[in-house]
């Protein structure tokens, strides 16, 4: 297992290559359907965009967060189906510079290419590991849009080892799961 | 001093609590299992990855999954007439109290209520009995799986290898996206509808097969879709379904509706009966 720390840089996101396990420290934010939807909508007619976007580590996650003190405190926290972004994820690379986006199930083609074009990698979390994923978030930096739900707000973490987490498209846009479903034994 | 029973609002926060932080041992064997036949390295990353997180959540006594899902409701035996709003309360505490992830929405204005509950909810079935207890029974299902559904009206010609196939394609389709290795349920015959409800009652059910003919078919299956590659998590390997459950029912002569109800490897239920004086709370469910 390889350690790796955020921000990455373009370079630290080529140097992973596809199907190595890798942990993750530092900050990552979560965005799902409907933080992606904003973030565009936003861009688009020139309103404010969190800034924690930018050059960010990607999580595709809907927390279960609880309150602890003045603070918050994640609860549960696994990744949820990447391909629901598919359609906004090329253009959300594109304009916020992503480096890594951690997820499940893996993502499209025109989301690899805009991987590849950007420097980017998609690593896949544990679907459902909730508990150990939350353990290793032990620090909630804070939330944007948090009017959208707790499942859909932007959460904001300094991740702790957080893994194991499987490079499974590469910045070359090579994806784990395309190969899998190519040499899939259909009776 | 006899001790009163617990209200049913109070036994719907027990189940769903029970149901959300520890996975019935029928599943976790299947689990251990897989764990132990996996030779591929990545996959069995990801089972201990899995195991592991069960026993955190379990000691915890936190949800094993963030997608706490939509919990779906049988009230087997005697149904007392409060029955809906007594689970609806359970339901609206379980969300505050355990937490569970607010999940509920409209499905247009995509407003989220903030309790799991709204127009529809919760969804309950009635299986109305003779016996004198009450069983109230409930699988929480995420969105990640239940996504994956899916109803195929086939032709009476496709026959078994039709439906074997339909089966096999709707697992392999979804690829990573339900978190396999999963429990999947299969409803064959009835009407649309009815084949639904058989696949997803399939999917929650503990105990064996009684039809050998079925069994036959799930254990085909099994082999099938475990021998295809997909692994864990879609990404390569041996586990890909811990279980395949068929239930079948009469159709009309001139079809043949298949429906395949994809479960993930945080197959979660519970029940509690309900008798005068006492609660018996149980993690099989047959309904
Ligand atoms: S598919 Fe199941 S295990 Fe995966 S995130 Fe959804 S509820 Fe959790």
């Amino acid at each position: 297992m390889r350690f790796i720390r955020s921000p990455l840089s373009r370079e630290d996101a080529a140097s992973l290559t596809l199907g190595s396990v890798v942990s993750l420290s530092g900050p990552i934010v979560t965005a799902r359907d409907e933080a992606h939807m904003r973030a565009l909508e936003h861009l688009r007619e020139g309103k404010a965009v969190p800034e924690c976007l930018y050059g960010s580590v990607l999580f595709h996650c809907g927390p279960i967060m609880a309150r602890d003190g003045d603070g918050w405190k994640a609860i549960a926290a696994g990744p949820t189906t990447s391909a629901r972004m598919n359609s906004m994820e090329p253009e959300m690379i594109r304009r916020f510079g992503i480096r890594a986006i951690i997820g499940k199930g893996g993502m499209s083609r025109e989301v690899c290419a805009a991987m590849k074009e950007c420097g980017c990698v998609y690593l896949a979390a544990t679907g459902g590991a909730a508990v150990s994923i939350a353990e290793s978030l032990p620090k909630v930096l804070g939330a944007e849009w948090e009017d959208l739900g707790m499942a859909e707000a932007v959460w904001k973490f300094e991740a702790d080892r957080m893994g194991p987490l499987i490079v499974a498209i590469d910045a070359n846009g090579d994806s784990l799961y395309e190969r899998v479903s190519e040499s899939l034994v259909r009776i | 001093m006899i001790k009163l029973p617990e209200t049913v609002e109070q036994t719907v926060v027990n189940i769903l609590r029970l149901a959300n932080t520890k996975l019935p041992s029928d599943v976790g064997w299947a689990l251990e299992a897989a764990a132990a036949w996996e030779t591929d390295g990545r996959a069995s990353a990801q089972l201990g990855a899995i195991l592991d997180n069960v026993k955190k959540a379990e000691l915890l006594g936190r949800p094993m999954c963030q997608d706490t899902g939509i919990p779906i409701f049988y009230v087997k035996g005697k149904i007392p007439p409060s029955i809906r709003q007594d689970i609806a309360a359970g339901v609206r505490r379980a969300t505050a109290e355990i937490p569970l992830r607010p999940n509920t929405v409209d499905p247009l204005t995509r407003e989220n209520s903030g309790d799991n509950l709204g127009e529809g909810m919760p969804i309950v079935h009635f299986i109305p009995t003779e016996d004198a207890y009450t069983e109230i029974s409930v699988m929480v299902k995420g969105a990640g799986s239940e996504n994956m559904t899916r109803l195929g009206m086939l032709n009476p010609s496709d026959g078994a290898a039709g439906i074997e196939k339909f089966v096999a394609d709707s697992v392999l389709d979804a690829g990573g996206k339900p978190c396999p290795p999963g429990v999947i349920g299969v409803g064959i015959g009835g009407t649309a509808e009815e084949c639904l409800l058989m696949a997803k009652a399939a999917a929650m059910s503990s105990s064996e097969n009684p039809d050998p003919v079925l069994r036959k078919m799930e254990e085909d299956l099994f082999v099938r879709i475990n021998g295809s590659g997909l692994g864990p998590m879609g990404l390569g390997g041996g586990a890909t379904v811990l279980a395949v459950k068929i239930r079948k029912a009469c159709c009309h002569t001139a079809s043949l509706p298949v429906a395949v109800s994809v479960g993930c490897w945080a197959t979660r239920r519970a029940s509690a009966r309900m008798t005068g004086d006492r609660v018996e709370y149980s993690q099989e469910a047959d309904v």
